[in-house]
């Protein structure tokens, strides 16, 4: 940083004439300025396509706005509960909060889990070993419309591979329709889940195991200790840390997910999360009202959710 | 032997086998990807099992049929590809253009509420974007511009920007502040430094950055389904081939084609700078 130096004698050769008691700005003001000035068009972008949006979605949660009457109602109509109302007491709404509950948190533990193991597996070196790094992102980078297509083909009953060699070789009596029978949807959609975004856990654990001391493997190793007590005792706690931020992160996404839930199953089968709702909600039934509020509810679930976390593993986090 | 010795062994061969089930299942499903759109239907039905294309059996009829424009009976493809990259393209552009000053400035310098403005967007980062997506919605419907790939645009830099300023600023705080004050000692004014200092030294993280936004930009779903999905020659190649795999019309090997167009850019520009993109999305991982 830079400090806040006396006044170099820069300035003054600037200063206009006609003004010329006036004091000129300090480093330390003029850094001040540059700054408001640099940021300002970030600032304003953020403010204008999210900032606003986001109050706007609230004021839409207490009023009743429909698609068609949508000119008729002003900005700030009659304000009512209606909408909130009717989000909590339609039919659905706990099972919708359960399942993304399920989801969020299957999907959170499943990818910290497998991305833990791919970190530990690449974490030396060996021949191959970028190409295979590479490889084991490529979940995470690829379009989401495609891999969704690619599992629900490769699941599909009867043209997919998965079924076709489940019976030959696992001996299924008939094709198990993964994607759209209540018994295996959801858990199918948390197995995806996992599958795609273990590579966002796996390059934060990676880069976090390649920053342990070397030193400190060595020492435990002199003192007798085995690989599975030096993971134990020595990476996993310089591991912890990461791993309660990865949490809350992968949690916090999850749970607003909407894409990979809605291409994979539509929201069928017992996979209706609450992003997926309120997407019902704003095209299919055109209710604005109830969407909004709705959004709102699943951003209030979600910061409750989060501030419990917190509560337990903030020290940690921070 | 003891324990340790047993424990080495046989982690040395658990790794190689967990190292070679990693690749079998993230590698498998694009290679069936690409597979099947390289036979006929008619093949597929006939034996789904297989996962070797037969020389006789090779085809490229379904890229054809794929990429074709409606109007000579294919599915347009390569309408969607030039919306996407347009889209995409535009989006990394100007988010760079607002990003770059305001990452450096919550880096380096010291204004009024710059401790907020870094928490804002982390917490817009970690925002639902089905809550910005109703009054966006709301305000397309109402301006018309749903179905523009201008708004569209402007959607995406609104997702883009927050990961952005993150990734720029975790950056350019990790350049020595002792080279820009050398620069301002020398008698450069703050653009100066910024331009002749920071900017060069910062090309390979900006570069990451860029392919970050247009990857985010080119496989983005949601925003492309609310706004466009009225206006067929407007589609990406996300939301085409989700839209055309909705019905039963297309064959599965089309679309497989369909996506393997869709994927591709992605694999390439990913694999041409992988180093340079992994890095650059862990830089401050340690810091967490």
């Amino acid at each position: 940083m830079t400090t806040t130096a006396p006044d170099t004698g820069r300035s003054p050769t600037r200063e206009r004439p006609d003004r010329p008691r006036r004091r000129p700005l300090t480093l330390r003001r003029r850094e001040s300025r540059a700054g408001l000035a640099l940021v300002a068009p970030t600032l304003l972008v953020t403010i204008a396509v999210i900032g606003i949006p986001i109050i706007w979605t609230v004021v839409l949660a207490f009023q009743r706005v429909r698609l068609a009457t949508l000119r008729k109602t002003g900005l700030f109509g009659e304000f009512t509960m209606d909408n909130i109302d009717r989000v909590l007491h339609t039919p659905g709404f706990a099972d919708t909060l359960w399942v993304t509950l399920l989801y969020s948190v299957g999907g959170t533990v499943g990818s910290i889990a497998l991305g833990l193991v791919a970190a530990l597996v690449v974490r030396r070196p060996f021949r191959g070993r970028t190409l295979v790094r590479a490889s084991m992102l490529l979940p995470y980078v690829a379009p989401v419309v495609a891999v969704t297509f690619v599992w629900q083909v490769m699941l599909d009953p009867q043209l997919g591979i998965v079924n076709h060699w489940g019976q030959r070789l696992l001996g299924w009596d008939a094709p198990v329709p993964f994607l759209t029978q209540e018994s295996t949807a959801l858990a199918t959609v948390i197995v995806f889940e996992a599958w795609r975004y273990f590579p966002f856990a796996f390059l934060f654990l990676l880069a976090r195991l390649q920053a342990v001391p070397g030193e400190l493997e060595e020492a435990a190793r002199v003192d007798g200790a085995t690989p599975t007590q030096r993971f134990r005792h020595i990476l996993l706690p310089q591991l912890l840390p990461v791993i309660a931020l990865l949490g809350v992160l992968r949690f916090i996404m999850t749970f607003n997910k909407f894409d990979d839930v809605y291409l994979l199953t539509g929201g069928a089968a017992g996979t209706e999360v609450v992003s997926v709702r309120v997407y019902e909600f704003l095209t299919a039934r055109t209710d604005i009202g109830a969407a909004a509020a709705q959004a709102v509810v699943l951003a209030v679930v979600l910061i409750v959710f989060v501030l419990i976390y917190l509560r337990f593993f903030g020290r940690r986090v921070s | 032997m003891d324990r340790d010795m047993v424990e080495t062994v046989s982690l040395r061969w658990l790794r190689r086998l967990v190292i070679a089930a990693f690749l079998v299942v993230t590698v498998f499903p694009f290679y069936y990807m690409l597979v099947l759109s390289v036979r006929p239907i008619e093949r597929l039905l006939l034996d789904p099992g297989s996962l070797v294309v037969g020389f006789g059996e090779l085809t490229v009829a379904t890229y054809a049929e794929v990429l074709k424009a409606t109007d000579d009976g294919g599915q347009g493809f390569l309408t969607f590809i030039r919306n996407s990259g347009l889209v995409a393209v535009a989006a990394t552009v100007l988010t760079l253009l607002v990003a770059i000053p305001g990452a450096y400035a919550v880096a380096r310098l010291r204004f009024f509420g710059r401790r907020q403005v870094d928490f804002l967007f982390l917490a817009v980062y970690l925002f639902p974007s089905i809550v910005i997506a109703i009054p966006l919605f709301v305000v397309f419907s109402l301006a018309g511009l749903r179905g523009s790939l201008f708004g569209l645009v402007l959607v995406y830099i609104s997702q883009t920007l927050p990961v952005s300023v993150y990734m720029l600023k975790n950056y350019f705080e990790t350049i020595p502040v002792s080279l820009e004050e050398s620069a301002a000692i020398d008698g450069a004014g703050r653009l100066g430094i910024i331009r002749r200092v920071s900017l060069p030294l910062a090309a390979p993280s900006i570069m990451a950055v860029a392919l970050y936004d247009f990857m985010i930009a080119w496989n983005e779903f949601l925003f492309a389904l609310l706004f466009l999905v009225d206006k067929p020659d407007r589609w990406t190649v996300s939301l085409g081939l989700s839209l055309l795999s909705d019905g039963v019309e297309v064959p599965k090997t089309v679309l497989m084609a369909g996506s393997v167009v869709l994927t591709l850019p992605i694999v390439i520009l990913f694999f041409a700078s992988e180093r340079l993109l992994t890095e650059g999305l862990t830089s401050g991982a340690e810091k967490g």
